[in-house]
């Protein structure tokens, strides 16, 4: 299972406490994580990809085996540790005030 | 007895406020979505418990929630959580597209930037939801990038009507501070066909169709930082009241002045007589006397906040032109705050009782009219709007 940590917000409107576990099929990459996430969790739709581009909505970032991989092709497989359950894939809100 | 509920946007979640009929012992519930911005809530008139909320964050974007039983518990209209999640897909709540179709879309244009270049609509969220006055499950919401989009399913999923953004001005449409956003929608209760919208800063837009179809209604607004101060579109309309009993009679409160139409929008007159400064934001209709309007002045376009560190609502009982200043519990010296657009609103009880929330936090009412006021709540986030349903 590939585990999933959602900033605090994003959390709370899935309903969800802790790490988010999921299955996924075929390569483990950004878009095949967050396409699992997705469907799991429908309310999540747009607020980590904007609905409109379906890009990365610019206040997050992702994290790898303690690496930004925000900028990695969407497609790019994560890495290995990531696939196998062993490290979490982590999104992460800007740190910014407000 | 009757029962009021107030309802609460902030800039840190949503808060609702509820009494009995006498509206002197106030119980305060949240915050709701504590942390986002609640931009704007409202209740569907045929269903009171059916209520709407936009939830907004500029880190995750728009997010649509609905309470089916007066706020206690709500939900994401369409992004339900799937017992199957490889099943059949849910709805596709929260998803403001502009609709650029060849079908029913216009083609995504650009608007005037602050600096006078072209900038492409890009959407950022919805700022105000105006449910239907007969079915629960249609509402409309006016969003920034200014457009204006409608369910009829709930909330599950939202198409744009776009002959408004697509009318043909729209390149003229610049953003206020606040962003270009519709703030604005009035639904004609003798005539459901008829909408009317504002933007800033575009102006006002009426539709005889449905929103299928829209004109500019500014005429006689004149605005002295536009290059044509009379230009049909361009305006910083900051909101318009109406009055559900005499619907052809707007009240406007614009960037400076106060306005008035008597004929659906065709042309307006400036009704600002002896106020002290006629810039502000909200303006609201008394529930009983159509000829009861309230506007609270703000000293400038640039130092939002009451003229003298006094808070003063003023009240015309005669249209427009002749005010009065009403001060009767509202602090008197060192009160800087706002009162944002979305932020004024009346019940309907025999004796009208008068709503607003403060940039400060707090949130006042009156229950004579306007006569006398204390802070029902004090020391929320800033308040982004408030809306008051009368209950049985």
């Amino acid at each position: 299972m590939i585990r999933v940590v959602l900033p605090e917000h994003l959390r709370r409107l899935a309903g969800v406490q802790g790490e988010v576990e999921l299955a996924v099929s075929g390569p483990v990459t950004q878009s095949s994580v967050l396409e699992a996430l997705e469907a799991a969790y429908p309310m999540l739709r747009g607020t980590i990809r904007d609905h409109a581009t379906g890009k990365r909505r610019p206040l997050l970032r992702f994290f790898a085996c303690q690496r930004d991989v925000s900028l990695d092709p969407p497609q790019a497989p994560l890495p290995e540790a990531v696939a196998a359950g062993q490290e979490p894939f982590l999104i992460i809100g800007a740190v910014a005030g407000g | 007895m009757s029962k009021v509920r107030v309802l609460v946007g902030t800039r840190k979640g949503a808060f609702i406020l509820t009494a009995d009929g006498s509206r002197q012992q106030w119980n305060v519930r949240g915050p709701f979505f504590g942390g986002w911005e609640v931009y704007h809530l409202k209740g569907s008139p045929v269903d009171p418990d059916r209520l709407y909320a936009s939830q907004t964050s500029s880190w995750f974007g728009q997010i649509i929630q609905r309470s089916d039983d007066g706020g206690r518990t709500w939900f994401t209209p369409g992004g339900e959580k799937m017992p199957d999640p490889y099943g059949p897909p849910g709805g596709l709540s929260n998803r403001f597209i502009y609709d650029t179709s060849p079908e029913t879309g216009k083609p995504l244009t650009t608007h005037q930037w602050y600096d006078g270049t072209q900038h492409p609509w890009e959407f950022k969220r919805v700022w105000h939801l105006e449910p239907s006055l007969t079915d629960p499950d249609t509402v409309y919401a006016g969003v920034e990038d200014a457009a204006l989009f409608r369910t009829t399913d709930g909330g599950r999923t939202w198409h744009e009507l776009a002959g408004l953004r697509g009318h043909g001005s729209g390149p003229q449409w610049a953003p206020g501070a606040g962003g270009m956003g519709l703030h604005t929608i009035l639904i004609d209760p003798t005539d459901p066909r008829r909408l009317y919208v504002a933007i800033s800063a575009a102006g006002a837009f009426r539709s005889d169709d449905g929103g299928q179809t829209w004109k500019p209604i500014n005429r006689g607004l004149s605005s002295n930082f536009l290059p044509n101060p009379t230009a049909e579109v361009g305006h910083c309309v900051h909101r318009i009241a109406m009055h559900p009993a005499r619907p052809g009679v707007l009240f406007m409160q614009k960037h400076w002045d106060v306005m008035r139409s008597d004929d659906a929008g065709e042309q307006w007159r400036e009704i600002s007589g002896n106020l002290p400064t006629d810039f502000g934001f909200p303006i609201e209709v008394h529930a009983h006397d159509p000829d009861t309007i309230y506007v609270v002045p703000i000293k400038s376009d640039s130092e939002h906040y009451p003229p003298d560190g006094r808070l003063c609502v003023y009240r015309s009982r005669t249209g427009g032109e002749e005010w009065e200043p009403l001060t009767s519990g509202l602090p008197q010296s060192h009160c800087y705050v706002n009162i944002l657009r979305d932020a004024m609103a009346v019940d309907t009880l025999e004796e009208c009782g008068v709503y607003f929330g403060t940039t400060g936090g707090q949130v006042y009412a009156s229950t004579d009219g306007g006569n006398h006021w204390s802070a029902i709540v004090r020391d929320l986030p800033p308040v982004l709007s408030v809306e008051v349903q009368t209950l049985p």
